[in-house]
């Protein structure tokens, strides 16, 4: 199977800073559904950024679908959703206005927009519930809501891999347990890669396939089932 | 005698109807990215640029459409590789700017009432030719605007998905610093130099309490822009005051108004 994302022992640290990561290892085949998981501080972050070729590892290489991950040629087809606090929700735009803006790189930056983009960009809206409020304002919305736009985002410009850097950062258990949920629905419908980065992983337990723990190296990288008790999040309590 | 008889005075309208809409337009992206006050940094580069131009004899506004573009593109540059934060950035050529345009200005021995004009504004001493260059780049501007509009919109909204999906995210905000830039540049003549950075940002807060999407909230502020140029002006000739500051106390009084305002309005939709 194609390799979405491959670390071949990748080193990185911050100039004039200690070792972030040492001698990493990962490989994420295309259509996985992976969290990458650990403590604040313990690289998970580091590690995505070398993933996607926005840091240069000290050693060791990295590649996204099988080109050097910083020299990749058509970054579009990465979906990314940033933290919460990232993401201009305070902005007056519209649902339709922010599912647009992901549509943007994949049709090129001159380029006017064809029926194909406003037929992606109509779909990611009602993929995710919110084709009824395409012209309400982006700061109308629930919490929720407004993560699913972003979604939406994401997913207009048809990504293969689709990237979610903390996303449950300070949202509640239950709107975690329904995000969790929808992105199990998504991986089923779409087959698309998601890397899931988050110190709370409870949420997509059930259903991602593997479970990546980073603690400056990879400390577990396994199914979920494998997990060692104490590893789990305690957050999150699944029958 | 009517206020438009007056050749000054329509050249001051002309020239007033391309600041009043090209700021806000300009403005909206750099509020957007919590860079309201990168005008005033910019504002005190282009003070060195018209001091340049005392010193040089050559244009004053041509001078400071280069200082003010430069200081732009600086602040952008040392903010993106990170040498410095953004506020720190912003500090440097702030006070760079000003500390270079006093010992410019001493230099050339120009301080004197026109220099005032173009710190506070002056609709007695923009010229036809005047109008001409803020007419062009006030177009090309906008122009630029509505070319990259999507990609600004989509930095705006997310920058760090938009660099991830390989939007050439340096070259735009380089376009956006330089845009501001040439808009200090352009609007010095009639609100001032210390003014300036207002206009880019006080319609757009007012805009932004009342627009329902992006585009909305631009044009309401460029209309709100180029109705405080107007009815600024108008006050100005008929109050014999500085055209600067009640074009901004205008501006001003729009963005109170609307934050006052927009708890009842939003009760109401």
């Amino acid at each position: 199977m194609q390799l979405a994302v491959e670390l071949e022992k990748v080193s990185f640290a911050y100039p004039g800073g200690p070792e972030v990561l040492g001698r990493v290892d990962l490989n994420i085949h295309a259509g996985e559904f992976v969290t990458i998981a650990g403590p604040n501080g313990g690289g998970k972050t580091t590690l995505l950024r070398v993933a996607l070729g926005l840091e240069e590892p000290v050693s060791g290489t990295a590649r996204l679908f099988g080109e050097p991950a910083d020299r990749v040629r058509d970054r579009y087809r990465i979906g990314y959703l940033a933290q919460r606090t990232r993401l201009g929700i305070d902005a007056p735009a519209s649902v339709g206005e922010v599912v647009t803006s992901g549509r943007v790189a994949r049709r090129g930056l001159l380029k006017p927009f064809g029926r194909a983009d406003r037929d992606a960009i109509a779909e990611a809206i009602a993929r995710v519930g919110l084709e009824d409020q395409a012209s309400t304002p982006i700061q109308r919305l629930s919490g929720g809501q407004q993560q699913r736009a972003f979604i939406a985002k994401a997913l207009a410009g048809e990504p293969e891999l689709l990237v979610l850097d903390e996303p449950t950062a300070g949202v509640d258990v239950d709107a975690q347990e329904a995000f969790g949920a929808f992105l199990g629905e998504l991986h089923q419908a779409l087959g698309v890669t998601i890397l899931y980065v988050s110190h709370e992983f409870g949420a997509v337990e059930r259903f991602v396939e593997r479970v990546v723990l980073v603690r400056g190296g990879i400390v577990f990288d396994g199914p979920p089932a494998e997990l060692p008790a104490h590893w789990h999040d305690p957050s999150h309590v699944h029958p | 005698m009517f206020i438009l008889d007056a050749d000054f005075m329509q050249i001051a309208f002309a020239t007033g109807a391309v600041v009043g809409v090209l700021a806000p337009a300009v403005g909206f992206f750099l509020v957007q990215r919590q860079m309201s006050l990168i005008g005033d940094g910019i504002g005190h580069a282009a003070f060195a640029g018209v001091a340049a131009g005392y010193l040089l004899d050559v244009s004053p506004v041509g001078a400071a459409l280069v200082a003010a573009t430069l200081a732009a593109v600086g602040v952008e540059w040392l903010r993106s590789r990170h040498r410095a934060a953004g506020d720190q950035a912003l500090a440097l050529v702030f006070y760079t700017g000003i500390a270079a345009g006093v010992v410019l200005v001493s230099a050339a021995g120009a301080l004197n009432a026109n220099l005032f004009s173009f710190l506070f504004g002056s609709i007695l001493t923009v010229t036809w030719s005047d109008f001409t260059l803020v007419a062009i780049l006030g177009a090309v501007g906008l122009g630029i605007i509505a070319l990259l509009y999507r990609g600004l919109v989509a930095v705006a909204l997310d920058e760090e998905g938009a660099r991830v999906s390989g939007l050439p995210i340096g070259l735009l905000n380089v376009v956006l610093a330089a845009l501001a830039g040439i808009t200090i540049a352009v609007s010095m003549r009639i609100v001032g130099i210390l003014l300036i950075a207002a206009l880019m940002v006080l319609p757009v807060i007012a805009a932004g309490r009342v627009g329902t999407s992006i585009r909305s909230t631009i044009l309401l502020s460029m209309g709100i822009g180029l109705l405080s140029v107007t009815a600024g002006l108008t006050i100005s000739y008929y109050g014999n005051l500085a055209p600067g500051g009640a074009i901004v106390l205008l501006a001003a009084g729009f963005a109170v108004a609307a934050v006052a305002g927009a708890p009842f309005l939003n009760r109401t939709r």
